[in-house]
């Protein structure tokens, strides 16, 4: 089934314009459950209530606040939320281009393809331009009522936006302290090495499955059936006392393997 | 006299520098608890560590109030008898066809996940820039477990110096996650990854084969992206514009007391900002779990285990004294035991324990609710676990 396009906007950086469609690449593949009413097995509704009385306050009732730091609560109105929102439109306005690799994975939040809008050929171009200059856009627009950043690049020659996570919202690795100790062991390091060497291989994301998702739609399917399941208890695994010992017996294990 | 707050998290650098010694000691007891502990194997190596999002939740997570200012909590209501459900009330079904269903018991689900599975094994090493930055989910740190760092420290730095990842799949929370551990400034660090039947490909939208274009147009388009070109990227650029307008409304309207409620400290627990994650100063519980190799939290984790005998009887302080309270006098406000004012009985004697069970974390309320075999605990926020364990014991 095709996809259907997310939202439509338009590239602008110094005079050019590119009409796009976003489409989202990420598929929600996970199983969804519903809550019910043990009782009868009827589906629940949620609802926002007083928890001081239990009773439903309905949405038009509702306002929003913001919790300060020092636990007091600012409410806003509606209206005054609305006025905070910013100018919706269809511009994807790119700031700035860098080159590849300045804005990592850490930043990155989720994909989205770019299809033209109408005009291919100004679509081609673009696509064409990115992979010759080997820059990346840094872009900016508003989509349903959020604002987003993001980064303008190619996906195997396809133009796409990755969007990006807020500057508040990534923990720098600077600001932190790694575990201290004493020196590593030489010969300990170097088999350390020489073991990710020997277990080293292409990154092929078609080898990996969620094979947990196949065994809860199994399930359902058997219960579907009328048939029932055994529950299997987890332990958690020891930490390794001899380093040494552990990294010679990999690598011997490793190597009677290849 | 003010005291200070568990929750009180974002603080200035003059106070927190103030108030280390304090600091410390209080996220050995009330601080945020790891998502996740496992085991690491890399050949017959095991490395127990812990995880910690990488990531905070936005800047803003607005909360929904009623009218008078009372904050709400997301409930779940039976609609036939037209009141609130408890959550011992509820269990979880899969819609097979419309309106039959399926009911799965959470202990089915978590049979699912064999033993292994609660281990990332590091079976498979892979360059850092193969993978394709589609596939990047979240980012989560690792710290090393119980003062074990030799193991840690080893694979960290053997990792940098390689520049590679290890690849793995391993089972947390009822999800199997695909990760690629990642080692930067002798850290660890689990990225989640997508797995590829959850990314489209082109060909999927289907978006148009590639064909060659105009070569002026290109040729303008490349000079107007040279224009816009610089080398490095200051984290500025990526500030959350729209969350930073509403924290300077909301320190207008503070500034001339406009709108403002004062809340007693425990009218905090029950009500979960939308935009979900504990706020909390995470740097300083990594920095301290990191250099010392012990998840904080660690010598609370005991007693916490066990509960208190029942303050039966004893009534919660009523909402309505603290809520209207002037803002200057935010803080000095009586311990309320949770919520509630102790006039349905069930909900009285609840009302002491949930204040207590508001005190753990969230993997902690979930191995509880795990113990109690409570359904649908794994899609519980921290509020709503208590909530459902309080209403049980």
């Amino acid at each position: 089934m095709p996809a259907r396009a997310m939202w439509k906007g338009v590239i602008r950086f110094g005079e050019v314009e590119v009409p796009v469609k976003l489409y989202s690449a990420v598929q929600d593949r996970s199983v969804h459950f519903r809550l019910l009413h043990e009782k009868d097995r009827s589906p629940v509704k949620q609802a926002m209530v007083n928890p001081d009385t239990d009773e439903i306050v309905p949405h038009a009732e509702t306002r929003r606040a913001y919790r300060t730091d020092e636990g007091s609560l600012v409410v806003f109105d509606k209206q005054e939320l609305e006025a905070l929102e910013p100018d919706s439109g269809r511009d994807i306005e790119v700031i700035r281009f860098m080159p590849p690799q300045v804005v990592d994975h850490r930043w990155y939040d989720r994909p989205y393809y770019l299809g033209p809008d109408g005009s291919e050929s100004l679509y081609f171009a673009l696509a064409e331009a990115l992979a010759n200059s080997g820059k990346e856009g840094l872009a900016r627009w508003v989509m349903r009522k959020k604002s987003y950043v993001g980064a303008l690049r190619l996906h195997r020659g396809v133009p796409m936006l990755m969007s990006l996570r807020h500057e508040e919202q990534v923990v720098p690795v600077d600001a932190l302290e790694p575990p201290k100790g004493k020196a590593l062991d030489a010969r300990e390091l170097d088999m350390a090495r020489q073991l990710i060497g020997m277990l080293e291989a292409d990154f092929d994301p078609e080898e990996y499955h969620d094979e947990y998702r196949e065994r809860v739609l199994e399930l359902i399917e058997a219960k579907r059936r009328g048939k029932s399941v055994k529950v299997t208890p987890i332990r958690r695994r020891e930490a390794s006392d001899d380093l040494s010992k552990a990294l010679e017996a990999s690598l011997k294990k490793e190597r009677k393997r290849a | 006299m003010p005291k200070p707050k568990p929750k009180d998290k974002r603080k200035t650098k003059e106070k927190k520098a103030s108030a280390q010694g304090e600091e410390k000691k209080r996220f050995h007891t009330s601080g945020p608890r790891p998502l996740w502990s496992g085991t690491i194997t890399f050949g017959l190596v095991s490395l127990p560590v812990n995880l910690y999002p990488a990531n905070r939740p936005k800047p803003v997570s607005l909360r929904m109030v009623d009218n008078d200012g009372t904050p709400l909590a997301r409930r779940y209501f039976c609609e036939k008898e037209e009141r609130v459900l408890d959550y011992d009330e509820l269990i979880r079904g899969y819609e097979v066809e419309k309106n039959e269903f399926v009911v799965v018991e959470d202990r089915e689900l978590e049979s699912l996940a064999p033993e292994k599975s609660q281990e990332i094994d590091l079976k498979r090493f892979v360059g850092l820039d193969e993978i394709d930055p589609m596939y990047f989910e979240r980012a989560y740190f690792m710290t090393p477990d119980k003062g074990v760092t030799k193991a840690y420290r080893l694979l960290a730095e053997s990792m940098e110096a390689t520049g590679r990842a290890g690849i793995a799949t391993f089972v947390m929370r009822g999800k199997e996650y695909l990760v690629a551990i990642i080692a930067e400034k002798g850290i660890l660090r689990a990225e989640t990854l997508r797995f590829a039947e959850e990314l489209r490909t082109p060909d999927d939208i289907p978006l148009p084969e590639p064909s060659k274009a105009d070569k002026n147009r290109v040729k303008a388009m490349q000079q107007a992206i040279d224009a816009l070109v610089e080398e490095d990227l200051e984290r500025e650029a990526l500030q959350d514009q729209q969350s930073q307008r509403i924290i300077a409304r909301a320190q207008e309207k503070l500034a001339h007391g406009e709108d403002v409620i004062a809340l007693g400290e425990e009218d905090e627990p029950e009500v979960e900002p939308e935009q979900g994650g504990e706020v909390i100063d995470l740097m300083q519980v990594l920095k301290q779990s990191l250099a010392e190799g012990r998840p904080p939290g660690q010598e609370a984790r005991d007693d916490a285990g066990k509960s208190q005998p029942d303050k039966r009887g004893k009534p919660a302080a009523k909402r309505s004294e603290t809520k209207k309270r002037p803002s200057g006098q935010r803080g000095t406000g009586k311990k309320a035991a949770g919520q509630g004012d102790g006039k349905a009985a069930p909900r009285g004697k609840r009302s002491a324990k949930l204040a207590e069970l508001e005190n753990l974390s969230r993997d902690e309320l979930y191995e509880r609710a795990q113990q109690l075999d409570l359904p649908g605990r794994s899609r519980m926020s921290k509020a709503e676990l208590a909530k459902a364990i309080a209403s049980v014991r």
